[in-house]
């Protein structure tokens, strides 16, 4: 890519109030195109919101959005054509068959007969719904449900698909495979907007926001992110201690001097060490009570920790402004 | 340049394959209205004929057999238990066994002889108000028959002085079916539109698809439209088929002509299903969409004239029989089949359907606008 593109989203200082409550409060993003952006908060904290503001469905309480180079706030009937959306449960028609389906959006998006037979021979050899294309959506698995309902947000070659909670109650192996399918297609230049709970899914997004009830609190790619002050504050590391008595060794290591937090992660503890303290004491310290130990070993954040300090900070902060 | 109607074809056509995928419902919808006819249509007719009648004849004599004879060919009365003493005649009443009483006294035969009043004794039981009016006005009238015949017979007058021709238009013979089914084809037709519309949508708010068609480029009326032309297609063909049924299987004939009640049921038809979308608007489950379906029927079968006349009814309902969707359509209906009434006669209940139709479909599309904005 040697010309600069314009990005594919720009949400400037975005508004939306319901009557007296602000659900979301001067959020700005933008995502480039190509990237596939993950956009994580907790329920109720904005995500669909914003959705609903870049897609031209909420009319915007303030701000500036700009989709695909199109103004939001202008033109949301254009927006409208040139994106594609997936919902969290799929929207098919249970009654009606796979190609129904797919006819129904394509006619939707105004394609013609011609246009919309290529596009349908395109998307069964991408996603292989070949085999299932005269059954009623409501045979299909969960997984299937979801390659179709992507199938039927893609048909008029949107540049941009926003998947709200695309992976949502389907098994492992349909969520890795549509993940290897994102991949693919982002690799042909869409761009993808992704909301999602599941930490795994947001490592693997090329940027990420994090929304904290109606906050932008994290913007950035996941290495940048992971590399923050607040994250990581100065003359201080990570550890990731593994041991067959996490919760003992817990409670232990939290009365250890110069560990500054600490948290169970599975069959280990993850902990921030002042640098002062090196591996070697840590070990020694934690001999002491005779707590087995298998390993010790320096981690780089996640990006759970990284919400999970970002939002702390982000508290402490509100409670200052109160006060 | 934005077409208002972006995504109708498209929208229809999705519909229409719900609805042959969904053969049974739509079967259902067109029998069950079917069956209804045939169960009012049959069953009931508001002619109040043969009152079981019990008779109490102490006379006995030719005098009172002729009294007697002219109550039974009245066609009103059903002379059903003769008893021989008051207590019996009271009791049968009592025990709702009978609902008119009548006494002969033993002296009636002897006082016409000797040009004096005889009395005649006719108990009622009120508790069927209609009956009972039908009963007091058939036996006063014989009284009077019978009085003046005897009294012209003494004078040699042949003539009455005044002569009341009464003369029934449109529906000489009283017959129930011609008064009941073109109010039904009303009530019947506004059923199934309704229901029909209304749970489409519902349908699809339940699914979801709702949420994810706004985020197309679809348009509210392209939608709106999209949806109700199915069904409007539908209703029209449960009406063609209602009133074949009425014409041929209940002979009611039909005076004015089929073209204009069929031009006329359109906005009739059109008011049921934006009345469908704008509960579905409402509703967020079948079971809701139907609890408030219900609803919007009792009006029109209550206020709108289809059994009870309006012209009765409090100042208040009365008021409330106008905005009432089926009023209008009963008077189109009975309109051109009883009486033969033209376009000029009813052009305005069509204008006042039409008005109704797109005011509740503008306040339907705008609900749905606000929903997606709320939601």
């Amino acid at each position: 890519m040697t010309e600069p593109e314009k990005p594919a989203i720009i949400a400037q200082n975005l508004v939306r109030r319901f009557g007296s409550f602000t659900a979301v409060g001067d959020v700005s993003f933008g995502v480039e195109k190509g990237e596939i952006f993950g956009f994580l908060g907790p329920n109720g904290s904005g995500k669909t919101t914003v959705i609903k503001m870049l897609t031209g469905l909420l009319p915007l309480s303030g701000g500036d959005a700009s989709v695909l180079g199109i103004d939001v706030r202008k033109d949301p009937e254009t927006v409208r054509e040139n994106i594609g959306y997936m919902s969290q449960n799929f929207s098919l028609y249970s009654d009606l068959t796979v190609t129904e389906n797919l006819t129904f959006y394509g006619r939707i998006y105004g394609l013609s007969s011609d246009r919309l037979g290529k596009r349908m021979d395109d998307i069964v050899q991408l996603n292989g719904l070949g085999p299932y294309m005269n059954r009623l959506a409501a045979q299909l698995s969960g997984g299937w449900k979801q390659r179709l309902a992507l199938g039927c947000a893609m048909l008029h070659e949107p540049k941009l698909i926003f998947l709200d909670e695309p992976t949502a109650g389907i098994d492992p192996v349909a969520r890795r495979q549509l993940w290897d399918l994102l991949f693919e297609l982002s690799a042909h230049g869409i761009t993808f907007f992704v909301t999602t709970h599941y930490m795994d899914e947001a490592e693997r997004c090329s940027h990420v926001a994090y929304i904290y009830y109606g906050k932008l609190i994290a913007d950035g790619t996941p290495d940048s992110l992971r590399e923050l002050p607040d994250v990581q504050p100065p003359g201080t590391y990570r550890v990731e201690i593994t041991t067959p008595e996490v919760t003992r060794a817990l409670r232990f290591a939290r009365t250890i001097p110069g560990i500054r937090s600490a948290t169970i992660f599975g069959q280990s503890v993850h902990a921030l060490i002042n640098d002062d303290l090196d591996l070697d004491h840590l070990r020694a310290e934690l001999l002491k009570p005779g707590i087995v130990i298998a390993e010790i070993r320096p981690l780089a954040p996640s990006l759970e920790d990284v919400f999970v300090e970002l939002t702390y900070k982000h508290q402490a902060q509100a409670e200052a402004t109160r006060d | 340049m934005i077409n208002p109607f972006r995504g109708f074809t498209a929208v229809f056509y999705k519909e229409a394959l719900h609805v042959r995928r969904d053969f049974g419902t739509l079967f259902f919808s067109l029998i069950i209205p079917l069956l209804q006819m045939f169960l009012l249509g049959f069953g009931i007719d508001t002619n109040i004929r043969q009152i079981n009648t019990v008779v109490y004849n102490a006379d006995g004599r030719r005098e009172s057999r002729e009294l007697l004879d002219r109550l039974r060919n009245s066609d009103t009365f059903n002379l059903v238990r003769f008893v021989n003493t008051d207590h019996d005649l009271t009791d049968a009443i009592i025990s709702g066994k009978c609902r008119v009483g009548i006494k002969i006294p033993v002296d009636y035969s002897d006082k016409l002889l000797h040009q004096m009043s005889a009395q005649v004794l006719v108990l009622i039981d009120g508790s069927d108000s209609s009956v009972a009016g039908q009963a007091i006005n058939v036996t006063t009238a014989i009284g009077l028959d019978e009085s003046l015949r005897r009294v012209l017979a003494k004078t040699g007058d042949t003539t009455f002085a005044v002569d009341m021709r009464p003369k029934i238009l449109f529906n000489p013979d009283s017959r129930s079916p011609n008064f009941f089914l073109p109010g039904l084809t009303a009530i019947l037709l506004l059923n199934v539109t309704t229901f029909l519309t209304a749970f489409s949508i519902v349908r699809e708010k339940e699914r979801g698809t709702l949420e994810q068609l706004f985020v197309t480029p679809v348009r509210p009326m392209g939608l709106l439209l999209g949806k109700l032309l199915p069904y409007l297609m539908i209703g029209f063909f449960e009406l063609c088929m209602i009133l074949t049924f009425m014409r041929f299987i209940f002979s009611v004939p039909i005076h004015g002509s089929v073209l204009l009640l069929a031009l006329l049921s359109l906005p009739y038809i059109f008011v049921s299903l934006s009345l469908g979308i704008l509960i579905s608007s409402k509703a967020n489950s079948q079971a809701e969409a139907m609890q408030l379906a219900f609803l919007t029927i009792l009006p029109s079968i209550f206020f709108s004239g289809y059994i009870f006349p309006r012209e009765t009814m409090p100042r208040f309902f009365y008021v409330l029989s106008y905005f009432v969707p089926a009023t209008y359509f009963i008077d189109i209906t009975r309109g051109i089949i009883l009486r033969g009434a033209g376009w000029v006669h009813l052009w305005i209940d069509a204008v006042a359907l039409f008005f109704m139709g797109t005011m509740l479909l503008v306040i339907a599309a705008r609900r749905f606008q606000n929903k997606v904005i709320m939601a």
